[in-house]
């Protein structure tokens, strides 16, 4: 394959990566329940055991995204990482603390007592949503840094990638990346009480509650949620300039364009499609959760939530958009064409994503395997086996 | 340029920070994986309730270290970009390519079947069961290799080639990335390594309950599995080591300056068994390295090739002034470091007058400077120095690390054969308490070795982090030094804190293991 088709591939599997992420960022919604004192000890120790089998797939999923990033686009991951630094350091603490919590909250000697490491996942639970959100909005709403390759060679301050003095804190304190953050937070909250519903039985109280979860995060989920993608259709974009013969370049030439992800949905038609067909499966998804007697309003949504977030990242780096906008220095801005490995290095790992269907197959059969039979308040008085 | 040095400074300290709380966890994970796995087989063909009683405690004990390993990994794949994000560019097109491998074969594999391995015991069939406790060691292994492969090419840059359009280093040959000499190396002695800990570890912990008298069957059990992989692992850990110096002679051979303290080398060089370095003594100074040594005549030179036992081994100054000799003791042309400056500096200028010359569309120029470039390119880091002694590792902590984890190799090696033997040919002293009091106190012992062998490593290729092509302080982010002061104080903290918690609970679980009462289970 050429490069050209090489960058489209990887940055469909970024995007492939960011949407089963969001998905399965219902473990972090899950957690950002578990302090709630409508729920007694033994519902309380279902929920954890429940997302706690789950848990280290979003974590694994998180890490294989960065790593992904790293090495099909590494001047985003330069350029965001050495730049967002707070952002990116506050997102990896509250994850560090979510992967010893599970392990640790229910042994004896574990000195900090249990109620610290449910707190702990809280926090995960809370911190992590948004400030990932946050960090996807920077992708549409762009951010303060500037890329200048020549700095390299300036021995005393050879850093290429440069960001605002506040390094990060300023992108989690602008109101437009709160809005898709806090909608994270919410999505995850409903798709965490739709999991709950599929995943635990034997307990209707507990049924009926995550049930009223799942209509009230999911109503506030929906009005953020809509007003950020009316933010994102009247926001204006930066586009990669137009040769002689009207294609875009591949450099680092970058024009404003209005609407530009409107122009995005209208151009790339088949966006819009997914985007509709993906908004009528959550709501279906959050609809069967809320006011019917399914137990699998998790499938549509989750279908959904993948279809969207697709959409969006497909929104960002195609048809010649920069995915990452800089309002210092329009020209710093990077696009899939721009920031990408070579032809040979993403040949080499386009090789090996081959193995991705694989991958998938064992972890639905296991996922399978372990979630036949729901997680009951009897399983959780009688087995050795748990959180 | 006091700023940036600051801020190199306390993001090595930081990335150290957490490699080394990182490295407390790994080779335990990689270790008691295996010795899990095993255990599980003998009970799944004996269908013994004991071996089955066995696997599950050290399966717990495997599970509370896992989660602590997971929490520091993922800060020091991150870290590449939060604190050394010019680096994350300039070779982001090779280095990446391990990462997100290692994530998409090594990483769901272990995540996906570790919740089987867990909880899955009455939710899956025994020999899926089985399936998963070994495909959780297998991807533990596999993430071994794709991180050590990445880490490898930081040591010894191969498969590359330089692009002065992009400013960055892009791959060429993926082959020679991933089977480069210094990758197969160190893949075997970090793995294999890790058997060791996993051995030592599960005997010291049997030798508890042999102390506490209890559960004493469960005990030899578990100290006859993990004698024979930490004796298999401290064999092949030995032979992998002399292969790693062997091959660290030939590519890095500054660092083996530093392990051995060697200033100024000769034919037929002696190796130093045990030494104090003369902290006066600097490449500048003519003061006498060592105040005091017990050596091994020839022993350099015989360790890097047996059958050459006068071969010339260079030291710092010899390297420094480019100074090598042939077995006769004739001068081979060779490049001082001096001269590696002057070049690098020549490849700095022709990768600017390339990049002025694209700017103004001037296709000639472009192709001089490219020549020039590629003719000094592969000293480009030496142009970043201002001395030839800026490329002297720190010798001290390098030559002391290198003969803690030389001896305490060699002692390792002497304790899996005692306990094997004692194991299955006098199991009656297992009893006595001091032998129990050796068990238990060999584990500080294998990870002060483990921790020494990284050191030694890391502290010994310095101030490269790609071996000749960039040095640290070019490679580092633009942030201030009181963020990355925070940051490094909040991870001490939480490290500190959550290691703490993990062996205060293991102490609990193996404490309430050894009062279990496993003898009455049927065999």
């Amino acid at each position: 394959m050429e490069l050209y088709d090489l960058q489209n591939y990887w940055w469909l599997l970024i995007s492939v990566l960011g949407a089963l992420l969001v998905f399965m960022l219902f473990v972090q919604g899950g957690q950002s329940m578990l302090l709630s004192a409508d729920d007694t000890p033994v519902e309380c120790e279902m929920m954890v055991n429940s997302l706690g089998r789950k848990w280290e797939l979003t974590f694994t999923t998180l890490v294989v995204f960065g790593g992904a990033f790293f090495a099909s686009f590494p001047l985003f991951y330069s350029t965001s990482f050495g730049g967002a630094y707070w952002l990116w350091m506050l997102i990896l603490f509250s994850f560090i603390l979510q992967a010893v919590s599970y392990e640790f909250r229910g042994k004896p000697g574990n000195i900090f007592g249990t109620r610290t490491y449910d707190t702990f996942l809280f926090i995960n639970g809370c911190v992590g949503c948004i400030l990932l959100g946050v960090a996807v909005a920077m992708m549409f709403f762009g951010a303060h840094f500037t890329v200048m390759m020549g700095n390299i060679l300036d021995t005393g301050s050879p850093v290429i990638s440069q960001w605002a003095p506040t390094h990060g804190l300023e992108a989690i304190f602008d109101w437009k990346n709160l809005i898709l953050g806090v909608a994270v937070l919410f999505l995850a909250r409903t798709l965490g009480s739709l999991y709950f519903i599929n995943s635990i039985s034997g307990d209707e109280r507990f049924l009926k509650r995550n049930r009223r979860r799942v209509a009230i995060n999911g109503g506030i989920f929906v009005v953020f949620f809509l007003t950020f993608v009316a933010l994102l259709l009247t926001a204006d974009g930066l586009e990669s300039c137009n040769d002689a013969e009207g294609t875009f370049t591949t450099g680092h030439c970058f024009e404003v364009r209005p609407y530009k992800y409107l122009h995005n949905y209208l151009e790339m038609w088949w966006c819009a499609v997914m985007f509709l067909i993906g908004t009528v499966a959550v709501l279906y998804g959050v609809y069967s959760g809320a006011f019917t007697k399914s137990r699998k309003g998790i499938w549509p949504a989750g279908v959904g939530v993948v279809l969207v977030v697709l959409s969006l990242f497909f929104v960002a780096g195609y048809n010649g958009t920069a995915y990452y906008p800089s309002l210092d220095d329009p020209a710093s801005s990077l696009s899939i064409r721009n920031s990408s490995s070579s032809r040979f290095t993403l040949t080499v790992m386009s090789w090996v994503s081959l193995i991705t269907p694989l991958v998938l197959g064992y972890i639905a059969y296991v996922w399978y395997a372990m979630n036949r039979r729901p997680i009951t308040p009897r399983e959780m008085e009688t087995t050795e086996e748990k959180y | 340029m006091n700023d940036l040095m600051s801020v190199v400074d306390w993001s090595r300290a930081q990335f150290a920070l957490t490699a080394m709380f990182h490295w407390l966890f790994v080779p335990l994970t990689l270790g008691l994986s295996l010795i899990v796995a095993i255990m599980e087989t003998i009970y799944l063909r004996t269908r013994s309730e004991r071996w089955l009683a066995i696997t599950k405690f050290w399966m717990l004990l495997f599970g509370i270290n896992f989660a602590i390993g997971v929490a520091t990994g993922i800060i020091l794949e991150f870290e590449f970009g939060t604190n050394w994000s010019n680096y994350s560019w300039f070779v982001g097109d090779i280095f990446g390519a391990p990462l997100a491998i290692e994530g998409l074969l090594a990483f769901f594999m272990e995540s996906t079947f570790i919740a089987v391995m867990f909880f899955g015991w009455k939710k899956v069939s025994p020999g899926f069961h089985l399936a998963a406790t070994w495909l959780t060691a297998l991807g533990a292994t596999i993430s071994a290799l794709w991180i050590l492969v990445a880490n490898a090419w930081m040591q010894y840059p191969a498969g590359m080639e330089f692009d002065p359009v992009q400013m960055r280093n892009v791959m060429d040959n993926f082959g020679e990335v991933v089977l480069s000499p210094v990758a197969i190396n160190k893949f075997f002695h970090t793995v294999l390594s890790g058997w060791v800990l996993g051995g030592v570890f599960v005997i010291g912990v049997s030798c508890w309950f042999l102390l506490k008298k209890r559960n004493r069957d469960f005990a030899l059990r578990s100290i006859k599995v993990g004698g024979w992989v930490g004796f298999a692992g401290i064999i092949l850990t030995l032979y992998t080591g002399h292969g790693s110096a062997v091959v660290v002679s030939q590519c890095q051979p500054m660092k083996l300056a530093a392990m051995e303290g060697l200033y100024n080398g000769t034919n037929g060089q002696s190796l130093v068994g045990f030494g104090i370095l003369n902290p006066e003594k600097t490449p500048q100074n003519d003061a006498d390295p060592m105040l005091w040594e017990v050596s091994i005549p020839k022993g350099l030179s015989c360790l890097i090739d047996w059958r050459n036992p006068d071969g010339f081994v260079p030291g710092i100054n010899d390297l420094i002034d480019g100074k090598m000799l042939d077995t006769a003791g004739n001068p081979v042309p060779a490049v001082s470091y001096a001269e590696r400056i002057a070049m690098g500096k020549k490849a700095h200028d022709a990768l600017r007058d390339f990049d002025r010359a694209m700017v103004e569309g001037d296709t000639l120029a472009m192709n001089t400077a490219r020549a020039s470039l590629n003719e000094n390119y592969r000293y480009f880091g030496y142009g970043y120095l201002e001395s030839p002694y800026d490329a002297v590792p720190p010798v001290a902590l390098t030559f002391y690390s290198f003969r803690i984890m030389v001896m305490a190799g060699g002692y390792l090696l002497l304790f899996s054969i005692v306990f094997l033997y004692i194991a299955y040919r006098r199991p009656a002293i297992l009893s006595r308490k001091w032998l129990s009091w050796v068990g238990m106190l060999t584990i500080p012992v294998v990870y002060i070795c483990s921790q020494s062998g990284w050191i030694v490593a890391e502290v010994g290729r310095q101030p490269w982090i790609i071996e000749g092509i960039m040095p640290t302080t070019a490679a580092i982010s633009k942030i201030s030094v009181a963020s990355v002061q925070l940051t490094f104080w909040m991870f001490a903290a939480v490290f500190t804190a959550l290691l703490a918690a993990e062996i205060s609970i293991m102490l609990k679980q193996i404490a309430k293991g050894s009062k279990t009462n496993y003898e009455s289970l049927k065999d």
